[in-house]
């Protein structure tokens, strides 16, 4: 997997990971992969429910030492 | 258009009033259909916040101008954002702050009844989750059933009232909510009563409560009494109070039963939980008035917010104490059980003193409904 641009919004509350995210894939083009760091647990599901409603697709999803990266594909 | 913060408790008291209210919950889907503000009179609008990053154009035709519109998300953030943007539409908004962490934190002390002598008996409402708990007061003294995590509820009350807590009482080891009890004895000096057969594991110094056990509370002693009443757990006790009020813990409710399988052995303990419900609850009585530990839904909230029937009232309307059939009762109360509460196993680790989550922690275990009955 390519990663295209990495977001660290680890320490920001609910909504910025989410506000931040939609910015950053903004700034990307279609099929690059955003890599996101986050530690609002929230984000858990908002990112990939957030993700579907736009139709972009989260290619994996893992959590290390309280850490929630996630890797959206841009559709 | 300034956007207004409301309470918890601003919020409870439209419940408890049966007010018009329309809450716009912008968390995700998931989370509002598992768990939301429940009102006699409310309406609701689910979009989450993430898909009005763009603006708020295309729902404001969903929102009503001729009522109050409260925004609500999981914390706070969300809910201000969008609460924001509303407002700068020119709508009039407010949102809840702490969102549904501090709803689901709330309790609303209502009083159940005066008793002779000047006794009182209150139940602590926690709307967002459904616990019920309760404190018998009697001049000069108090006991308190079931008591949430939030101990300084109960010692303020009790402050305010000028009682002194003695009795401090679990009807069980809680699986759902993480309970105050042994907190409010610490702080107080007051003595912690757990049944036995459901602390086995635990790690912490109590008092036995068994079947037949008597306190009185102050001058006029006022009578409560322990009866063993297993099913929901293995150590279930219920208490009468005054002779007037059956304190029935999570082994029945208003308009449903308790689930034998929270400690996982449905299978072992679903005869105890008929025995109580068709037997020792029948020897007792009909005239008592039902006090549970939790309720389900909005409905069954009486007018004054209480959450209170006559034990007979219940043998006629509850389903669950109108299964004829053993077999059928069994299977009933084993099978299609309903999820789970959230974190239902930390939370009788919890319970047991086993671990010692921080306050964040905890309020993460607890998130989302009670889940503790059978209908």
């Amino acid at each position: 997997m390519k990663i295209k641009k990495t977001l660290d919004a680890k320490g920001l509350a609910c909504p910025m990971p989410i506000v931040k995210t939609k910015r950053a894939i903004d700034e990307i083009n279609t099929g690059e992969v955003l890599e996101v760091l986050v530690t609002d647990k929230g984000a858990e599901n908002d990112i990939p429910a957030w993700a579907k409603s736009g139709g972009h697709t989260v290619i994996e999803q893992k959590t290390e030492e309280d850490v929630l990266y996630f890797y959206i594909q841009k559709v | 258009m300034a956007v207004k913060k409301w309470t918890a408790a601003q919020v409870a008291r439209k419940v408890m009033d049966h007010e018009e209210l329309f809450i716009l919950d912008v968390r995700n889907t998931d989370a509002f259909e598992d768990w939301k503000i429940d009102g006699h009179q409310f309406e609701y609008l689910n979009i989450p916040y993430f898909e009005l990053l763009d603006g708020v154009e295309e729902i404001l035709p969903k929102l009503p101008i001729d009522k109050e519109v409260l925004v609500v998300c999981a914390k706070e953030g969300s809910s201000v954002m969008v609460a924001e943007m509303l407002s700068e539409a020119g709508r009039e908004v407010a949102y809840l702050e702490g969102g549904m962490k501090s709803w689901s934190s709330y309790l609303e002390p209502v009083k159940v009844t005066d008793l002779e002598n000047g006794g009182e008996l209150y139940q602590f409402v926690r709307l967002g989750k459904g616990c019920l708990s309760y404190m018998v007061i009697s001049e000069g003294e108090a006991a308190i059933i079931d008591a949430v995590r939030f101990t300084d509820v109960f010692t303020n009350f009790a402050k305010e009232k000028g009682v002194e807590i003695k009795y401090i009482f679990d009807t069980h080891l809680h699986a759902d909510h993480i309970s105050g009890g042994r907190m409010i004895a610490d702080a107080t000096g007051g003595t912690y009563y757990l049944p036995p057969k459901d602390a086995q594991e635990v790690v912490f110094d109590y008092t036995a409560l068994t079947d037949g056990l008597n306190v009185k509370i102050g001058a006029s002693q006022l009578d409560v009494n322990a009866l063993y009443s297993p099913g929901h757990t293995i150590g279930s006790t219920s208490f009468i109070i005054d002779n007037q009020f059956l304190v029935t813990g999570d082994i029945l409710f208003i308009d449903s039963i308790g689930r034998p399988d929270l400690a996982g052995l449905a299978e072992d303990w679903v005869g105890d939980l008929r025995e109580t419900l068709y037997s020792r609850y029948r020897d007792i009585k009909e005239d008592l008035v039902v006090l549970p530990a939790h309720f389900m839904m909005i409905d069954e909230l009486n007018e004054d917010g209480t959450v209170a029937k006559r034990l007979g009232d219940l043998f006629k309307d509850n389903h669950g104490l109108n299964i004829e059939d053993e077999a059928e009762f069994r299977r009933t109360v084993t099978e299609n059980l309903p999820p789970q509460p959230n974190a239902y196993e930390q939370i009788r680790q919890v319970n047991m003193g086993k671990i010692t989550p921080d306050n964040d922690e905890q309020t993460e275990m607890e998130i989302g409904p009670n889940r503790c009955a059978i209908r």
